[in-house]
């Protein structure tokens, strides 16, 4: 083992003592800081710039239309919604067009008053998925698919038996399904339970960075609102939850403009929809824009996260690889190889303690960049009123080591195809090619299918790792690497730039060994 | 230029053994004739260089593969929802100006990792003169790859996705696209000349090309977006491809085609500066 520091330390020396390679990685680590700090953005968000908090911590979007009533203690209340239709925004050019989005929302709710990020347990129609059963914003559960329209109605039903809360749904309102049971363990004894109506962010894209979102109508018919238990004899009242904050301007007034980056309840409506409701003998017809789900950042949501901020890994990269591959390709340009192979003469041993020197050294200088980045930059982009989502300080940890490590694996790489084509220039390509091109291509041309595709299977994978708020299936979204989101999770991005690595290294371990230098 | 440097050099000696030899006297002088020697000299270096065939073939291979794949997988063909045919089946124009960016940058760094330089300064003293009789040669063997290369995938991509836009554009779409390559490769000879290391050559390049992009798609703010888009010189170069929605361009397609050839032309003047004024 004292063999093999030996070596290890005599690769060091190598390492440090030229100047080009320290300073490519002093580089390196520099361009990530440079455009992590780089104010490059603007917004309009000031301090009081945040959005509301879940019972389960996360931040969530919780804006839609209510109408609702006290039920204190359990009870039950049924709905036949009639009809739901709604209005899109023409994203490629003004106005609006009628449709439903796939995740508007219409249903009964019960929810711990009418503030926002209250627990709650929702059984509701959807556009496109069906009937679905949601409770605390990140929960979502199936029911039966196919939406509603004027030969199909369906019926819901939500019964609260303490803490339990239970939805069902019928076709005729006489045979009943269960969707299924949720427990709101927060709930308190009198709950606000009614209708309400809402629908998200409408996105349209296909992985193209300019994509963006912008708000949708819906609107349902509720009849046959029937309820059981002790209500209390209040009549029905009507709020839009997160709404405006100008509550006395009229229904159907003008609504103020939305403003895409700015978080908060006061995503209005565009411009000519209305929000609200209206008795109609035995229910009401309900409109809503909005969403109660986990907030999300991108084009369709709010912000931007720290993933953002190291944009510059990819300049990093670039120096790293090509230092990766100098290292091994340097020594054969100079005919330094030869000297190196008569003092080890174990070309196993003296390519281990060349991957340790290089991927040691990358990695530190990758994380110190990262850390550096992670922790100053959010503030600057804040400063400049720009919404970042939080992150827990797991998930930071995991960005700052996933970012050193993906700099560190990048560059064995490129140590490997150092040893397979012993010329630093189709090395130093093929790792770039490999690593920065898919990623490239998926966020630029590439439909978003294609391009979640390149983004498994190449080494590109990787930026997985820098992924700083998970997706949600049941909030419509760019989920494209421009926005920070990648097809595979954190770790498992990252194992497949490692598998390419570590094939990599032993396929060049192998032909080192067999080859004459 | 690791593999059989000394052979390289045999090739080229007798040249400059024949420059020792007495001339007709006012034909030595004459500047076309230098200027001719230079190209053919440099046209045989990289003529006889193993790699150049293989990179010239990968030109094609990869402009032509990539456009086809992506042209197959276009779910939406129209302007309406954002599709542009004719740039998807021209997309493979962003790998194959790696491979571009590989050749002219052997076409210089080479010399510098074996060496040869040495013996190119001492055969052709003027600097400038390699420099513009490189930039030349890499054209020379860049451009023909590049026409086949662009018009195979075109007319795929054509084929593949009709377009409903004027030939006339389509034209205009190809052919700025074989003059982008070429461009490519200009930029890669100034950028290699100043390096003087074709590893780190072909890394400062390939950063200036794909950083602008994905700088841009990463950046939050729209005004800085586009600002990313108009001065790099991959992302404002590549608008030429553009048919569709010309109105929401960052830059114009021949005004972007100009900053291109702007970067290219800083890259070559930095060249000849450093030429002139460093040893070797």
């Amino acid at each position: 083992m004292s063999g093999f520091a030996r070596v290890v330390h005599a690769e060091w020396t190598k390492f440090r003592t030229v100047r080009g390679w320290t300073a490519g990685m002093l580089a390196a680590a520099a361009v990530i800081v440079v455009f992590g700090l780089f104010p490059g953005m603007r917004g309009t968000c000031d301090d009081s710039c945040s959005l509301p908090v879940g019972p389960e911590g996360g931040e969530v979007t919780d804006v839609f239309t209510f109408v609702h009533r006290p039920l204190a203690g359990d009870g039950s209340v049924t709905v036949r919604v009639a009809s739901m239709t709604g209005q899109l925004p023409e994203l490629t050019g003004t106005g609006q067009r009628p449709g439903t989005a796939p995740w508007a929302k219409a249903g009964l709710i019960v929810k711990d008053g009418t503030k926002q990020g209250s627990t709650y347990a929702a059984v509701m129609v959807t556009g496109a998925h069906g009937v679905r059963l949601q409770h605390d914003y990140v929960h979502d559960r199936a029911g039966k698919p196919g939406a509603v329209t004027a030969s199909a109605p369906r019926w819901l039903r939500l019964t609260r038996a303490g803490d339990v809360v239970t939805a069902l749904e019928s076709t005729d309102g006489t045979a009943w399904t269960g969707v299924g049971t949720v427990r709101l363990d927060g709930l308190p004894a009198t709950a606000e339970v009614g209708l309400f109506v809402t629908s998200p962010m409408y996105v349209e894209g296909h992985g193209t960075a300019g994509a963006a979102g912008a708000p949708s109508l819906a609107t349902a018919g509720f009849d046959h609102l029937t309820t059981t238990g002790s209500w209390a004899p209040a009549t029905w009242t009507t709020e839009r939850v997160g709404g405006p904050a100008d509550e006395d301007r009229p229904l159907g007034g003008p609504p103020p403009t939305a403003a895409g980056e700015e978080p908060g309840g006061d995503r209005a409506p565009a411009a000519g929809q209305e929000t609200g409701a209206e008795q109609t003998g035995d229910g009401f017809t309900v409109s809503g824009s909005g969403d109660i789900a986990p907030a999300v950042a991108g084009a369709a949501g709010l912000g931007t996260t720290i993933s953002q901020t190291l944009v510059g890994t990819f300049a990093g990269l670039v120096f790293v690889v090509v230092v990766g591959a100098m290292t091994m390709t340097g020594e054969y340009r100079r005919g330094l190889i030869r000297t190196s192979l008569a003092a080890v003469p174990h070309r196993g041993t003296a390519l281990a303690a060349k991957a340790t020197v290089l991927g040691a050294f990358t990695f530190a200088v990758g994380v110190v960049a990262a850390a550096v980045v992670v922790t100053v930059g959010p503030g600057i982009i804040r400063g400049n009123g720009v919404y970042v989502h939080p992150v827990s300080p797991a998930t930071e940890l995991r960005i700052v080591a996933g970012t050193g490590a993906l700099l560190a694996v990048a560059a064995l790489l490129a140590l490997a195809f150092g040893v397979l084509l012993r010329r630093g220039t189709a090395a130093v390509t093929l790792a770039i090619v490999a690593t920065v091109v898919p990623y490239l291509l998926a966020m630029t041309v590439l439909p978003v299918s294609a391009g979640a595709w390149l983004l498994r299977v190449t080494p590109a994978a990787a930026f997985a790792v820098q992924q700083a708020t998970p997706q949600y299936a049941q909030v419509e979204g760019l989920y494209t690497p421009a926005n920070g989101f990648f097809p595979l999770e954190p770790w498992a991005g990252f194992a497949v730039l490692l598998a390419w690595a570590g094939a990599g290294l032993a396929f060049a371990a192998y032909r080192f060994r067999r080859r004459d230098v | 230029m690791t593999r059989d440097p000394l052979s390289q050099e045999e090739r080229v000696r007798p040249r400059s053994e024949e420059r020792l030899r007495p001339r007709p006297a006012g034909r030595a002088r004459e500047v076309p004739a230098e200027g001719l020697r230079y190209l053919r000299a440099e046209w045989t270096k990289l003529r006889t260089a193993p790699e150049t065939v293989w990179l010239v073939i990968g030109i094609v291979a990869a402009t032509v593969g990539v456009g086809l794949v992506v042209a197959l997988n276009m779910p939406c063909t129209t302007a309406v929802c954002g599709g542009d045919p004719t740039k998807a089946g021209l997309t493979g124009v962003q790998l194959g100006q790696a491979v571009v960016a590989v050749l002219a940058v052997l076409a210089i760094g080479g010399e510098y990792g074996t060496g040869m330089i040495h013996g190119t300064l001492a055969a052709m003293p003027r600097r400038t003169g390699i420099l513009a009789a490189k930039a030349v040669v890499v054209t020379a063997a860049v451009a023909p790859a590049a026409v086949v290369a662009v018009t195979v995938a075109a007319l795929a991509g054509r084929h593949i996705l009709p377009a409903g836009v004027p030939t006339s554009t389509v034209v205009r779409a190809a052919g700025g696209s074989v003059v982008y390559l070429v461009l490519i490769g200009l930029l890669a000879v100034g950028v290699a000349a100043v390096v003087r290391n074709a590893a780190a050559a072909v890394g400062v390049v390939l950063a200036l090309l794909f950083l602008f992009p994905v700088l841009a798609a990463a950046a939050p703010d729209p005004t800085w977006e586009r600002h990313l888009l108009q001065a790099g010189p991959m992302t404002a170069g590549l608008a030429v491809q553009a048919t569709t929605g010309l109105d929401k361009l960052p830059i114009g397609p021949w005004a972007g085609l100009g900053v291109t050839a702007a970067w290219a032309a800083a890259a070559l003047l930095a060249a000849a500066i450093a030429l002139e004024a460093r040893d070797a």
